[in-house]
């Protein structure tokens, strides 16, 4: 692969250009076979990670964590308490590493932004009509730029996926490119919705198709789905990015997002990205978790390591 | 940021070995009448695991003449309703027992617990619990209003899933009605012993099963004592051929389960990443040591660079190390013997011009090991393309069109399985019409159920294990 890299890489960007090159290129992608995805993934969920190996996985997830609220009942006091949380998760312990973002709706960015300013914690917004983003192209763009006009860093949009599955790929391409442009210098997550595209090939061509596009980020789910986040759609989307720099030099990130609860689960999620993609992934920059109620299970799991008790829930916050 | 697995240990503690053990004759343990005894070792370290009888002719035959008696006045006339209760509450006893085996099992073959645990126990309840099922249902089995079985059954299994064999010879052999007599693998005989004390524990008649521990003399005792009436065998096909001699002319009903060359194909519109873990499962579970492995990759030469640069991704990922934790991808090969096996044919593959490959890996320095492996630009000429290693060694051979890998693929004298990766159905269906194997994967490899037929064509056997098809072999039909 890495002989034709470069006319590769040249060739990947016109493909956007036209709708059959595109259609072309995405549908000659290797297939996904279900069930050896699933049991690829299921084997992977089997590693036994302990003592030392834990620690490490549980500091680094905190780190990945996006601290998420997307209810129609945020309000500035709910969103501040969040971002105050984001930023010392453990206030009975100062070593206790900051999480990656948070992440709200358009509106409550002004007051995630007060508290932020001056740290590392990103700023992430949904944007493009979240989550159904079945709005016209318009406003989804001024969605976006009143985001990041606001303070946002990290834009997280939902494709077209009406259009993707009546096959209109070029004009979910071009609306990501669109919405990117919107972004300016925040990075953008493209969302997939996995859920609703229903089979692992459509996850391997939407994961190229927001790649191609030049998102940063490809993200799973709204979490506004029946079906959000799984191991096996995680898994073919970071074989997808594997592949993509492989092709072109430009790393993506992936985030999984939704359903995703527990220390267990999110260890699951490190060890998939460990042996598929190995260590380069293996930072905040490149994979986060967007979550919500995880952060305390890891908080209180971090909490059982340092202390070798089981503190009660009581002792971590509620925000 | 690098990501250290720290080390993940099973407990030992909840295998209770006891220094020495005898032979299992007639419901009890019993020392040899002539007194020899050899040691088992644990291959990932070279420690002496327990003493172990080693029976002579003297012993095979008063096992023989117990499991005789056993049919005759207990087994034989029991209704099918009451033996599936006793191979029913074995299967139960193994899935309670199940941790216990699965360490045992490790330790005394030296496979990943992962793979005990995971594959090789699970399936072994399952066996049983399969097999107890038709115990009172053999005249719907399609061999006649009222099948009789044979009598007593002479089984002969190898190292490399010592108590998965165990349960292939047994539970079929039981639910018919059969009493046995069997020989674990001189390597591995724990798990067998420790088989024993469970049907101690589901206080299954006397005689009914029996296990004679030894070596290969010890087997041929067992196979040619006439007091026999069918002999099963899984082993290499040197030997099968040898028990096929001895048995020729007798009365005795004989099943062979021998080696095998399996063709593994990747078409070039396969899955590639899942056909990747498919060639790695297919070759590197129990460190190559199996029958059926997809030992040749045959990949169509216009993705081959692609599937091999994705394949050497995935072997450097591959845990290699102790079989007892639980991270680990490949354990110990089985025996010195066996590793000295392993380099020869290596060493002829690199000798005969093929390019080896193996990911860094670290071995242990005390105990039998060799690195996950595989020779490119092989071709059907190679030693190494046409005898079974049994063990982590992959030749990969490349073919133009669907015709030439399946001429590829049945260039062999063995026919016990087969790998084919497409997403195109209608290829699947038309290549594995034409492959002379008994067994044939489509997308997935070295997968087993009690419910499927398991054998050979060719010099891989005769005769079928498992399913509905694994009770003829034990009736007289």
């Amino acid at each position: 692969m890495t002989a034709t890299a470069t006319s590769a890489r040249s060739d990947l960007t016109e493909l956007g250009r036209s709708e059959t090159a595109l259609r072309a290129f995405l549908h000659g992608l290797p297939g996904v076979d279900q069930v050896g995805a699933e049991q690829r993934a299921a084997q992977l969920g089997t590693r036994s990670i302990k003592t030392t190996a834990k620690a490490q996985a549980i500091d680094l997830a905190i780190r990945m964590v996006d601290l998420t609220t997307l209810e129609g009942a945020d309000t500035p006091g709910k969103v501040r308490a969040l971002a105050a949380k984001a930023l010392r998760p453990d206030p009975a312990d100062p070593t206790c590493p900051h999480v990656g973002a948070v992440c709200v709706y358009p509106a409550m960015v002004p007051h995630v932004a007060e508290v932020l300013r001056g740290s590392a914690v990103h700023l992430a917004s949904v944007a493009t009509a979240f989550p159904s983003g079945q709005a016209p192209l318009e406003v989804r763009l001024a969605d976006t730029r009143a985001a990041v006009a606001a303070g946002a860093d990290e834009i997280d949009m939902v494709i077209n996926r009406g259009a993707f599955l009546a096959g209109r790929y070029a004009e979910v391409h071009d609306e990501i490119v669109a919405v990117k442009e919107a972004c300016g210098d925040a990075h953008l997550k493209v969302i997939l919705e996995t859920g609703e595209l229903a089979t692992y090939d459509n996850v391997r061509r939407a994961s190229w198709l927001a790649m191609l596009a030049g998102g940063d980020f490809i993200k799973t789910s709204t979490g506004k789905v029946p079906v959000a986040a799984t191991l096996p759609v995680t898994l073919v989307m970071l074989e997808a990015v594997r592949d993509f720099r492989a092709a072109t030099g430009r790393q993506v990130g992936v985030k999984p997002a939704g359903g995703i609860k527990t220390t267990k689960d999110a260890i699951k999620y490190l060890v998939m990205v460990d042996e598929t993609v190995g260590a380069d992934w293996l930072d905040p920059d490149w994979f986060r978790f967007g979550a919500s109620s995880l952060l305390n299970d890891l908080l209180m799991q971090r909490t059982k390591l340092t202390t070798g008790v089981y503190p009660g829930p009581d002792y971590f916050t509620l925000d | 940021m690098t990501f250290e697995y720290a080390p993940a240990p099973e407990s030992r503690s909840v295998v209770d070995l006891r220094p020495s053990y005898g032979l299992f004759v007639d419901g009890e343990f019993v020392d040899p009448a002539g007194g020899g005894s050899f040691t088992s070792v644990n291959p990932a370290s070279e420690e002496v695991l327990a003493e172990v009888a080693e029976a002579g002719a003297q012993d095979v035959d008063r096992a023989v003449r117990a499991a005789r008696t056993a049919y005759e006045k207990v087994w034989g006339p029991m209704p099918g309703r009451d033996r599936a209760k006793y191979l029913f509450r074995i299967a139960r006893i193994i899935q309670e027992r199940s941790r216990e085996l699965a360490v045992l099992e490790s330790l005394d073959n030296g496979k990943p617990i992962r793979e005990s645990r995971d594959v090789d126990l699970p399936l072994v309840a399952a066996h049983f619990f399969y097999y107890a099922g038709w115990a009172d249902k053999l005249p719907y089995a399609g061999f006649g209003p009222d099948p009789k079985p044979l009598g007593v059954a002479a089984q002969v299994i190898p190292w490399n899933f010592p108590l998965l064999m165990l349960a292939w010879k047994i539970a079929p052999a039981l639910a018919t009605g059969n009493t046995v007599v069997l020989k674990p693998a001189e390597t591995t005989p724990l798990t067998a012993l420790l088989f024993a004390e469970i049907c101690q524990q589901a206080e299954l008649p006397a005689g009914v099963v029996n296990i004679v521990t030894g070596a290969g003399d010890t087997g041929r005792a067992l196979v040619e004592h006439p007091g026999v009436d069918k002999v099963a065998f899984t082993g290499s096909t040197e030997v099968g051929r040898a028990i096929a001699r001895s048995v020729a002319g007798t009365r005795k009903k004989v099943t062979l389960e021998l080696g095998g060359k399996a063709a593994n194909i990747v078409y070039d519109d396969a899955p590639i990443d899942q056909a990747v873990e498919g060639i790695v499962n297919g070759i590197f579970f129990n460190q190559g040591h199996v029958c059926c492995a997809g030992s040749r990759l045959l990949v169509q030469e216009n993705v081959a660079d692609e599937v091999l640069e994705s394949l050497k991704r995935r072997m450097a990922r591959l845990r290699v190390g102790d079989p007892l934790d639980k991270n680990t991808d490949v354990g110990a090969i089985n025996s010195a013997a066996q590793l000295a096996r392993i380099r020869e044919l290596a060493d002829a593959g690199s000798a005969e011009g093929a390019q080896r490959w193996s990911p860094p890996c670290e071995l242990p320095e005390r105990g039998f090991w060799f690195a996950p492996t595989i020779f490119t630009g092989v071709t059907q000429a190679h030693r190494i393309a046409r005898e079974e290693i049994f063990g982590p060694v992959l030749s990969v051979l490349t073919f133009r069109t669907p015709a030439e890998a399946v001429e590829k693929a049945n260039n062999t004298p063995y026919g016990l399985s087969a790998g084919i990766w497409t997403d195109k159905g209608s290829r699947i269906l038309w290549t594995a019409d034409r492959l002379r194997a008994g067994v044939v994967w489509a997308n997935t490899f070295n997968k087993f159920d009690p419910t499927s037929p398991f054998g050979g064509y060719k010099e891989s056997g005769y005769g079928r294990e498992g399913g509905r098809h694994g009770l003829e072999g034990y009736l007289d039909v």
